[in-house]
């Protein structure tokens, strides 16, 4: 098979979010990542299913040259679901807003989630509705103030990462639109790993709700704002890098290494293949300005996906039953002869 | 006292009882057990949306008519011959289904006071109060008679209770003449593994009803009901939910397609999805999805991925759909959409039969947005049914709306087992093979003469597009020109249209022309069809046309409708299909008949209806 390029990826349709969105980046991302992906796994371009619902985002695959299901607002997820079990060789990308997945939509993705039905889901968060022009998100910070909520939003707002790792998630990871190469990173992970994966996005719209993530973008204050998590490696952040988590059994500290009795040897090693899942919770928690946001693959562990599930059980039945035709089942049961 | 043994053509039998009191068992039994014996017959469960109401009430009546012939049986019948009564609740709301010559047969010991005054009597003679003094009554210790059989197999009371049911059906054995072989061997199958302990009681409960009739005076007379003369063949009974979700899996091994059926349990329609959970080996798959937009939007993802997509349904869930049908009408996706009708709106009458979904099946959606529309007419027509709407669904590239009835979904006919080899292919429009070099799939280019769209399925090599909600061009490129819209929405209207030319023409039972023309359409057949015999057997000029196809309509509808002086449209809601016809076809006059009770009709107020219309 000949290697794909972003190139492969790019559809003729032209793009047309506004200039300066943070989705521009995440589509980037993608185009950059499937190949890799392509690459490890041996998938031809014709495998790939991109499915969204309704919002900006959901446009993103008219902007890919693969499969594409642009479907109606909120319920992407059940699509992909659909399209996955009908097709388990299929891979399944999906795009949806935090309005989309997480308010209309939020009944199908917690329950994808459950059921770790083996599709991708980019979940871009700009913590606003775009399409319809401003109005407040469940994602939305207390208090925003929007266009429905000129005075201020009186409801606290979810965390996709507590919520996905509350339905017992197997794979979650966040990012920044700008942060090309975790992206980049991150999707391929999430293709990799077996079950339902979700990414949350950070992303910026510059509309409606411009810099509302801009403690955690601003070069000057994202490596004190975030903490990028690694495989194994220390979790240390910090301009100085002087900076790491530790854990007490309840709760996340975050300590100065070399202050307070604390060195490196204390600072916490990021495991995100860990069954238990205390410490990926507290980690998808953090938040400023106590904490730094966790970026990267906080979670991804193994276990039985749906789709294999229902794949199984059809072949195991088959073995078993002896009903094989439909003549073979009209004839099964009660059945009498009139002459 | 001379014992007579008299031969009858049908006879209709009505067991009642407690929603716990095994009743649905008990007719089904004694219905299986005529079916193998040769009669023709229909069925008709009634029973309470609760799944135990409260004990003793009326309201917590569960019922089961069974309708047994020699001849035809196109009903479960009006009014019945026999009625079992296990409690004065169920008596008290039966009783009116009694014909003067019935024999009821009650439970004595449930006579007390407190069961009298739970089902709101207000003398002390059950009988004189509810008017049915004058027929055969049976009034037997059925509770006492059951423990007095079962005292010596130390089981508790409620164990023992559970067994009064098989000493009536034991009873009605005696007095139809039905052997009790075909029971003991259910009671064997049924319970041979699980509970080998309840079989010997079972057994002998029935045992001992079946002698207690024999013996006692009250029964002069018992009777018999010949087997009919049915073509030659293999049988079995089917209940309508059943025959549906065979239906959609034979359509799927006649079109090589797995089945996808994403549903969320809603009554009446649930059978089907349990049916279709149990026939893995045959492929079919089931997702148990988390609500009914997830039903259709999982079968949605299905149908794009290649599989035969189906979701079922009641009106409530059909309701819910909307917005996800409408992106199958717009994606060009083939769809089943199952909805078994209940009373409504909202909740309604969820355990109960109507035929008011019409409409919203017709136009529930925003936009244009048509949706071919097939009905079932039996419990054994929704296998046709089923398959003709995954047909039309898969070859014209369009969700199908199947409109079934709880009335049928529930309800059960014996079968001539058809053979699969009758069955036509179904040929979806795949697309064909690789993609030339330099060319392009345009997804919405369509045939000329069908105006269907090209499938081609995630996974074929250069095929790759995008379908969606949003108004498209044929090459599948976003557009809101207004031409391209006008034309998009001309040709998806046209393209339903167009499978009138692949629907069987609207046949007519009697003469081809005439005075009157009785029009139904879905679960009411039987009903009317006998009905229309009535009334032309005792000498008047009457027809009859049933509609199967309701979009669209059978070409020759027109045609049809122009052979008769008059109309008359009979129908389970108020008027939904009449008016239909009646904005397709203003030249004619249409009467109409209509019942909104959430029962099926009898054929006695027809006959009224179509002797009135003469």
């Amino acid at each position: 098979m000949a290697y794909l390029t972003f190139k492969d990826f790019k559809s003729d349709q032209e793009v047309r979010w506004c200039p300066g969105c943070g989705d521009h980046a995440v589509l980037a991302a993608l185009q950059r990542a499937l190949p890799k992906v392509s690459q490890a796994l041996n998938y031809e371009k014709e495998r790939y299913v991109v499915v969204s619902g309704i919002g900006c985002s959901s446009r993103l695959p008219y902007y890919m040259d693969t499969y594409g299901f642009h479907s109606i607002h909120g319920r992407a997820t059940a699509i992909s679901t659909g399209i996955k079990v009908a097709n388990p060789t299929l891979t399944v990308w999906q795009a949806c807003g935090d309005g989309d997945a997480l308010a209309i939509g939020g009944n199908h993705f917690i329950h994808a989630i459950r059921r770790n039905i083996d599709i991708n889901i980019m979940l871009f968060n700009n913590q606003i509705y775009g399409l319809t022009k401003g109005q407040y998100s469940p994602t939305s910070k207390f208090g925003a103030i929007t266009k429905t909520s000129p005075y201020g939003t009186v409801e606290h707002p979810f965390n996709p990462g507590s919520l996905v790792l509350g339905a017992k998630g197997t794979f979650f990871a966040r990012s920044l639109d700008v942060e090309l190469k975790l992206n980049e990173e991150i999707m391929t992970a999430a293709a990799l790993h077996d079950g339902c994966s979700v990414v949350e996005f950070l992303t910026n719209c510059v509309i409606f709700n411009d810099g509302a993530h801009k403690s955690l973008s601003d070069p000057a204050l994202r490596a004190d704002n975030t903490i990028i998590l690694r495989q194994g490696e220390k979790m240390i952040f910090g301009k100085n890098r002087d900076k790491g988590l530790v854990y007490d059994g309840k709760k996340m500290r975050v300590v100065r290494i070399g202050e307070g009795g604390f060195t490196e040897e204390d600072i916490l090693v990021h495991d995100a293949h860990k069954d238990n899942i205390s410490i990926h919770m507290a980690l998808a928690d953090m938040k400023g300005p106590a904490y730094p946001v966790a970026l990267g693959v906080i979670r991804d562990v193994k276990d039985i996906t749906y789709d294999d599930g229902v794949r199984d059980q059809v072949k195991d039945v088959m073995v078993k039953s002896r009903i094989h035709s439909m003549d073979e089942l009209l004839h099964s049961g009660s059945t009498w002869q009139v002459q | 006292m001379q014992h007579k043994v008299i031969d009858t053509k049908d006879v209709v039998i009505r067991f009642a009882g407690d929603s716990g009191d095994g009743m649905q068992l008990t007719g089904s039994l004694f219905a299986d057990m005529s079916a193998i014996y040769g009669n023709e017959l229909s069925t008709f469960p009634d029973y309470p949306a609760e799944i135990r109401a409260p004990h003793g009430t009326v309201s917590g009546v569960s019922g089961f008519q069974v309708h047994i012939g020699s001849g035809d049986v196109n009903t479960p019948g009006d009014f019945c011959d026999m009625l079992v009564a296990m409690n004065p609740a169920a008596l008290k709301a039966n009783a009116k289904w009694c014909k003067p010559t019935a024999m009821i047969l009650v439970d004595e010991d449930s006579f007390d006071e407190a069961g009298m005054k739970k089902a709101g009597f207000k003398t002390e003679n059950p009988f004189t109060e509810l008017h049915v003094e004058d027929r055969t009554l049976i009034v037997s210790p059925i509770t006492t008679l059951t423990e007095e059989s079962l005292k010596d197999f130390g089981m508790d009371a409620k164990a023992v209770h559970k067994c009064k049911n098989m000493f009536t059906l034991g009873m009605a054995c005696y007095i139809y003449n039905r052997p009790l072989e075909y029971i003991y061997q259910y009671l064997e199958r049924k319970f041979a593994k699980k509970h080998p302990e309840v079989i010997e009681p079972n057994t002998k409960v029935l045992k001992d009803g079946f002698n207690y009739a024999a013996n006692i005076q009250a029964i002069a007379n018992t009777y018999t009901v010949a087997p009919a003369k049915l073509k030659k063949g293999t049988y079995r009974n089917i209940t309508g939910n059943q025959a549906t979700a065979w239906g959609l899996l034979a359509a799927s091994e006649k079109s090589r397609l797995p089945l996808f059926c994403g549903s969320y349990p809603i009554t009446p329609a649930t059978a089907i999805l349990e049916e279709l959970a149990i026939h893995k080996s045959l492929g079919a798959k089931t997702l148990q999805a988390e609500d009914e937009i997830a039903g259709i939007c999982t079968a949605i993802g299905a149908s794009f991925a290649g599989n035969l997509a189906v979701t079922t349904t009641s009106g409530p869930g059909l309701s819910l759909k909307s917005e996800a049908l409408g992106l199958a009408v717009m994606a060009e996706l083939p769809l089943v959409v199952v909805d078994v009708q209940r009373g409504g709106p909202s909740t309604g009458l969820p355990t109960k039969t109507e035929q008011t979904d019409l409409t919203q099946a017709l136009y529930g959606r925003n936009g244009e947005c048509p949706i071919p529309i097939v009905a079932s007419h039996s419990p054994a027509h929704c296998f046709d049914a089923a398959f003709n709407a995954a047909k039309i669904a898969l070859e014209h590239m369009t969700p199908v709306i199947l409109l079934s009835e709880g009335f049928l979904g529930n309800g059960s006919e014996p079968w001539r087992i058809p053979a699969m080899a009758d069955y036509p292919e179904i040929k979806p429009p795949f697309v064909d093979g690789v993609l030339e070099e330099g060319h392009k799939f345009y997804p919405f280019e369509r045939d000329p003469e069908t105006l269907v769209r090209r499938w081609a399925l995630p996974g074929q090599k250069g095929f790759e597009h995008r379908v969606g909600g949003l108004e498209k061009t044929h090459e599948g490129v976003l557009s809101t020109d207004p031409a391209n819209h006008a034309m998009m929405v001309a040709e998806r209207a046209a393209k339903v249209q167009k499978i009138a030319d692949f629907i069987p023409q609207l046949e007519v039972d009697g003469p081809d022309s005439g005075k009157l023309l009785v029009v139904g359409w879905g679960g009411t057949y039987g009903h009317i069809l006998s009905a229309v015999h009535e009334v032309r057997d005792a000498g008047r000029d009457v027809s009859f046309a049933h509609f199967d196809y309701i979009l669209p309509l059978p070409k020759n509808t027109a045609e049809v409708f122009s052979r008769f002086e008059k109309i008359i449209v009979c129908e389970l809601n108020s008027g939904q299909f009449v008016n239909y016809l009646r904005g397709i076809f203003p030249q004619y006059d249409y009467l109409q008949f209509n019942k909104v009770q959430g029962q099926p009709f009898l054929v006695n107020e027809l006959v009224g209806a179509i002797t009135e219309a003469l």
